[in-house]
């Protein structure tokens, strides 16, 4: 034995002889995971919360969280001598006076920005391949959560610095509350302490932004990665791949090298954006004042869809006997996204009510082969799109020479005719996909050489595939339509009759699909 | 319930394909290739290291340097950055290109296990579950269980009370502003008084409530005072007599704090005589007394009626007639 | 005579094969001559120190190029406002950035190449400011904000009258219908003035008592300071906020990371 085992040998004992942890390192570091890039985009998102937990305590060491007013005398000329918060002070030192501390705040700020886009990714990943069915609903539901913090973590986040832009989004937050009936003004007095703007409101957010939420999130993604742990990681189908096995690398060494190495790539490309391009430059912003504002005042872009569908909302409040109902501000900035965020919830439950599949899955679906979900995906997709287009509009105006009226109309358009017609031509290239795969099963590959025959037919030499490709086109499950007869065989009623007629149309709906191979088209094909 | 096929598979599970060697499985002059550049990224990274101390230590704050796309750039900064960027980069794909070159990829399966407890331990479960509850005995403790679950309720429901200092009740916050009869139109900034003369046609100005004497101005009142001062030709509004005698000479004043959210609606559009939110685009009427003709927002601008002074400068007639800035439940729009 | 012997030689050689190049180019000096000789006087007449002939020499080229939309006499129509009272700033302003004559109808004259030079944009300055009293281009001791300006007081003047239509960093912005206001980088500082004053298209006036005079140069020295500064973070991607930053967090932060994720996944060879 050399030294080295020796000594490795000794502090394992002393470790195991306290906790037992022999059993379960064993058992942990040869566990198996499967390996496709598109696993990786949760990495992401895990590895962007940690550079932003480094880069924020980094930043809490200067940052002074206080709307007390100072008067300016650092080095940046342009703001000298003007009253400003603290917290914008701080701010403004530690862009310029702390080396690295622009640096610090660009990888915070543009960490924040990956993280919401690698879990949008992450989720559309999940989605279209079906991950969230059983036994993982729970995981995503806190996924769905886990998106809905980091938006507001993200918004309180960028509004600390108290800037001329980020306080014209907390204005408009703070009208989303005093729009709430009955208890909005109590809410909005209590948050706030007083009226807008007071003097409490970026302290307040700070404890939020850098204690209760990161607590909040660690919980959560404790448990989100537990789930994953123990309920181990779906797989695609393919060669060799089952419902009841997992094939992959194990965790020790391959693992830990290409995980571990993920972080530091993360983390270096992170730094090499905030290297090279600038992002939140609060001292061109200015301090907020309510009397001031910019022309293209936007949230950051995953606010952005909630801002287009302020804009585009028609100007509805009500009048109810000396009270005032703001619908423009409600629908688009509360009903619908709780609609969107508790039918995303909801949804692993919805597609198994449709289906009645109440069977555990750990193989993926190809988006293809679950043509009703895509569909369903691709229509929330652009119904988000046109609105964060539309928070985008004047923006897009002044590049592209266009009237944010005319981009306004479109948007208020588009986004009831656009989504149900992605859903159609979806649906059909999903299933025009299937058919292409069947042709491909039972016909082979088309090789683009000819052979004329003796008698004059000229034919296309088809190649066909491999037993891998073949088992991957055809080892999908199809959804079959649900028999809810309306009486039983004895003629009974069965209860829930319109619940069930519904039920029974969508589970049709979505058992459309181009029909598998089966065993008799193979033998048919081999009498040609 | 959606059912398997019940005909035999068409195509059955061909198993894991043979797996295929690398390079540097078989070939050692491939396996030092491999490892040599390993190093050599594990090199870069180092190199990176190297960059961002030198540029953190040494390099001068205020050095400028010209690079394609970036335009000038602050070279401290930027050596920071990329030296940082590159340490990190290229030590994560050292490990990575080892990984995948050097380190075993042989596919491993293991099965997995059903989630679902065996019947016998479902049933123990259920079994000790139910003893402890027994024990307990809350069912048959009715004293017990009512009197613990008041207890237990308001301790639950009581903490909301230390929230209530977090802030004054509205009252009528919301509702005034410091706008009284005879408060001056200043300058914003500057706090000077303006006369008409001061204004010509077209011309706009920005304006706050001139401060009493000793008082200050805080961001809380700037919030609801903001007014903007407009100057049109008389004959191009399109006012009641009512409004028309809110304004003077053509000269008419508005709540600056948007109706729909609150930003400042500072927008002016000469020619079109329309006011702008840049925020959702709500579009004004100037001559119609700031009535919505575009945008989200329900109701124009509160109109502050202005007059002259004795000494000629222009003065609020009275504070406005209803609250402004965006809505809210207790407010009567009608 | 010797004009009947020319016309006898010009008869003799009136079908010659050179006869009608010869004419050509006879006729094209006689042309160019006559009008540089012709230009010449007027030009020689700019030389002498008559106010009223500059007017009328302005009034010429206005209504050579600008009376077909604004009046013969300036005084307006459907298509185009009245100039009467506007002043030579007014002038100076619209037609030395190129915005007049405007080139095609469209929402908004825009900045471009101007068609006048300096010197004709004096001339029509000079005719319009006949017309009636307007504001006036101001001289270049009027213009001195290096030395009567204050950076910082003219950033808090640029945030509250004019970042809400020109954005933070003056960049332009978005009004309504297709209008926007444009871009304040690279323009000169008589002009930064002049559109103060004069309130062009959709902007409004902003009065010598509302922004003083030493108000709007330290407005100008805050625009070009801003102009000057380089991107203290890096590429400035357009200092329009976070629109451009969430595209490129999309694109170069995940797009590239996605690239090294695919290459992570891949068997190597």
């Amino acid at each position: 034995m050399s030294a080295r085992e020796r000594i490795a040998g000794s502090v394992a004992n002393y470790v195991d002889e306290r906790t037992g942890a022999a059993a379960w390192m064993k058992k942990n570091l040869t566990k198996i995971f499967p390996d496709h890039w598109s696993f990786l985009l949760g990495e992401v998102v895990l590895y962007s919360f940690i550079i932003l937990l480094l880069s924020g305590t980094f930043l809490t060491f200067w940052f002074d969280p206080s709307q007390r007013e100072v008067i300016y005398n650092g080095s940046y000329e342009p703001l000298e001598g003007l009253k400003m918060s603290a917290a914008y002070a701080s701010t403004l030192h530690i862009s310029f006076e702390i080396r690295g501390g622009l640096l610090m705040r660009q990888i915070h700020h543009w960490a924040a920005l990956i993280f919401m886009s690698a879990m949008v990714a992450h989720l559309l990943r999940v989605f279209f391949t079906g991950a969230f069915r059983k036994p993982r609903e729970f995981n995503w539901i806190i996924g769905v959560i886990l998106l809905t913090l980091g938006i507001v973590e993200g918004f309180i986040g960028y509004s600390l610095p108290d800037d001329l832009l980020s306080g014209t989004g907390v204005r408009i937050a703070h009208a989303i509350i005093l729009a709430l009936p009955v208890v909005g003004t109590y809410l909005a007095f209590f948050i706030f302490g007083g009226a807008f703007p007071g003097e409490l409101f970026i302290p307040r957010i700070f404890t939020a932004h850098v204690l209760i939420l990161p607590a909040l999130f660690l919980a959560l993604i404790t448990v989100h990665l537990m789930l994953v742990w123990y309920q181990k990681h779906t797989q695609y189908p393919g060669p060799g791949r089952t419902e009841k096995n997992v094939v992959g690398y194990p965790l020790m060494p391959v693992y830990m090298a290409k995980a571990g190495g993920f972080f530091f790539i993360v983390f270096g490309v992170t730094a090499f954006l905030s290297a090279v391009a600038s992002i939140n430059p609060i001292w061109l912003y200015g301090p907020y004042t309510p009397g001031q504002i910019t022309a293209g005042s936007q949230p950051d872009w995953y606010m952005g869809w909630l801002d287009g569908l302020v804009r585009m909302s028609p100007p509805w409040e009500t009048y109810v006997l000396g009270h005032t109902i703001s619908w423009n501000i409600l629908i688009p900035g509360l009903i619908i996204p709780g609609i969107m965020f508790t039918g995303m919830a909801l949804y692993p439950f919805i597609e198994s009510w449709i289906t009645g599949d109440k069977r555990e899955h750990h193989l993926l679906d190809r988006p293809r082969n679950a043509a009703n979900r895509t569909a369903i995906g691709a229509m929330a997709l652009t119904f988000t799109l046109i609105a964060l287009i539309n928070g985008g509009n004047d923006i897009i105006a002044t590049h592209f020479s266009l009237s944010i009226n005319q981009i306004m109309w479109f948007s208020r358009i588009g986004i009831i005719l656009l989504p149900p017609l992605a859903f159609v031509i979806t649906k059909r290239i999903c299933i025009s996909l299937q058919r292409a795969d069947r042709q491909l099963v039972l016909h082979g590959r088309e090789t683009g050489r000819l052979v004329r025959l003796p008698h004059g037919e000229f034919v296309e030499i088809h190649e066909p595939i491999s037993p891998e490709k073949k088992w991957l086109l055809t080892q999908h499950e199809q959804d079959i339509p649900l028999t809810l007869e309306a009486t039983d065989a004895r003629g009974v009623r069965r209860p829930g009759g319109l619940k069930n007629k519904l039920r029974k149309r969508m589970s049709a709906a979505n058992a459309e699909a181009a029909p598998k191979v089966t065993a008799q088209d193979l033998k048919e094909i081999e009498h040609h | 319930m959606s059912e398997e096929s019940k005909e035999l598979a068409a195509i059955s599970n061909p198993g894991l394909p043979p797996h295929v060697h690398r390079q540097a499985d078989s070939d050692p002059k491939a396996e030092k290739k491999a490892e040599r550049q390993v190093a050599i990224l594990f090199t870069l990274s180092s190199l990176g290291t190297l960059l961002l101390i030198y540029s953190y230590t040494f390099m001068s704050k205020d050095l400028f340097f010209f690079f394609p796309v970036l335009g000038n750039t602050n070279a401290k900064q930027f050596g920071i950055g990329m030296g940082l960027a590159i340490s990190l980069f290229f030590i994560g794909a050292a490990a990575i290109h080892w990984a995948k070159t050097l380190m075993p990829d042989n596919e491993v399966v293991i099965q997995r296990h059903e989630f679902r407890s065996p019947d016998n331990e479902r049933k123990d479960f259920i079994a000790t579950v139910k003893e402890g509850a027994a024990a307990a005995a809350l069912g048959r403790r009715s004293l017990i269980k009512r009197s613990m679950g008041a207890s237990l309720g308001l301790l639950a429901v009581s903490p909301i009370l230390f929230l209530r200092d977090l802030g004054p009740l509205p009252g009528k916050e919301l509702e005034k502003t410091s706008w009284k009869a005879g408060t001056r139109l200043v300058t914003d900034p500057g706090d000077r008084p303006i006369k008409p003369a001061d204004l010509e046609v077209g011309a706009v100005a920005q304006v706050l409530p001139e401060l009493s004497h000793g008082k200050e101005r805080h961001l809380s009142d700037i919030a609801k005072d903001a007014v903007l001062l407009i100057r049109i030709r008389p004959e191009e509004f399109q006012l009641d007599a009512e409004r028309m005698a809110m304004t003077h000479e053509g000269i008419i004043a508005f709540s600056k704090i948007c109706t729909h959210m609150g930003c400042a609606v500072a927008l002016y559009e000469q020619q079109t005589k329309h006011l702008l939110c840049p925020c959702h685009q709500s579009t004004f009427d100037v001559t119609r007394a700031a009535k919505v003709i575009f945008g989200p927002s329900a109701r124009p601008l509160p109109q502050l009626a202005i007059a002259l002074d004795s000494e000629g400068y222009l003065v609020a007639q009275k504070p406005f007639s209803e609250p402004v800035g965006p809505s809210f439940w207790e407010r009567n729009s009608q | 005579m010797k004009s009947l012997k020319t016309l006898k030689v010009l008869s003799r050689y009136r079908r010659h094969r050179f006869a009608a190049p010869v004419l050509l180019l006879f006729a094209l000096f006689t042309l160019g001559t006559t009008f540089s000789v012709a230009n010449e006087n007027a030009k020689t007449s700019v030389n002498t120190f008559d106010r009223s002939a500059l007017i009328e020499e302005g009034k010429q080229i206005f209504q050579r190029g600008c009376a077909s939309c604004h009046g013969i006499n300036a005084e307006g129509g459907d298509i185009a406002p009245s100039l009467i009272g506007v002043g030579a700033a007014s002038v100076d302003f619209q037609v030395a950035t190129g915005r007049m004559p405007m080139a095609d109808m469209g929402v908004q004259a825009g900045r471009k190449t101007p068609v006048y030079n300096a010197h004709e944009t004096a001339l029509l300055a000079l005719y319009v400011a006949s017309l009636a009293p307007g504001p006036a281009i101001p001289g270049d001791e009027l213009l001195n904000y290096e030395r009567d300006g204050s950076i910082a007081e003219g950033g808090e003047l640029f945030r509250t009258n004019c970042a809400m239509c020109h954005n933070f960093a003056a960049q332009g912005g978005a009004l309504s219908q297709g209008k926007y206001a444009p871009t304040l980088m690279g323009v000169d500082a008589r002009h930064i003035y002049e559109s103060m004053t004069t309130g062009p298209q959709s902007m409004p006036v902003f009065s010598d008592k509302t922004i003083t005079p030493a108000e709007k140069l330290s407005i100008i020295k805050w625009i070009k300071s801003a102009e000057s500064q380089p991107s203290l973070g890096g590429a400035a991607l357009g200092r329009v906020g976070p629109v451009t930053e969430g595209l490129l967090s999309w694109v170069l932060g995940l797009g590239l990371l996605i690239g090294v994720a695919v290459w992570l996944a891949a068997k190597a060879r």
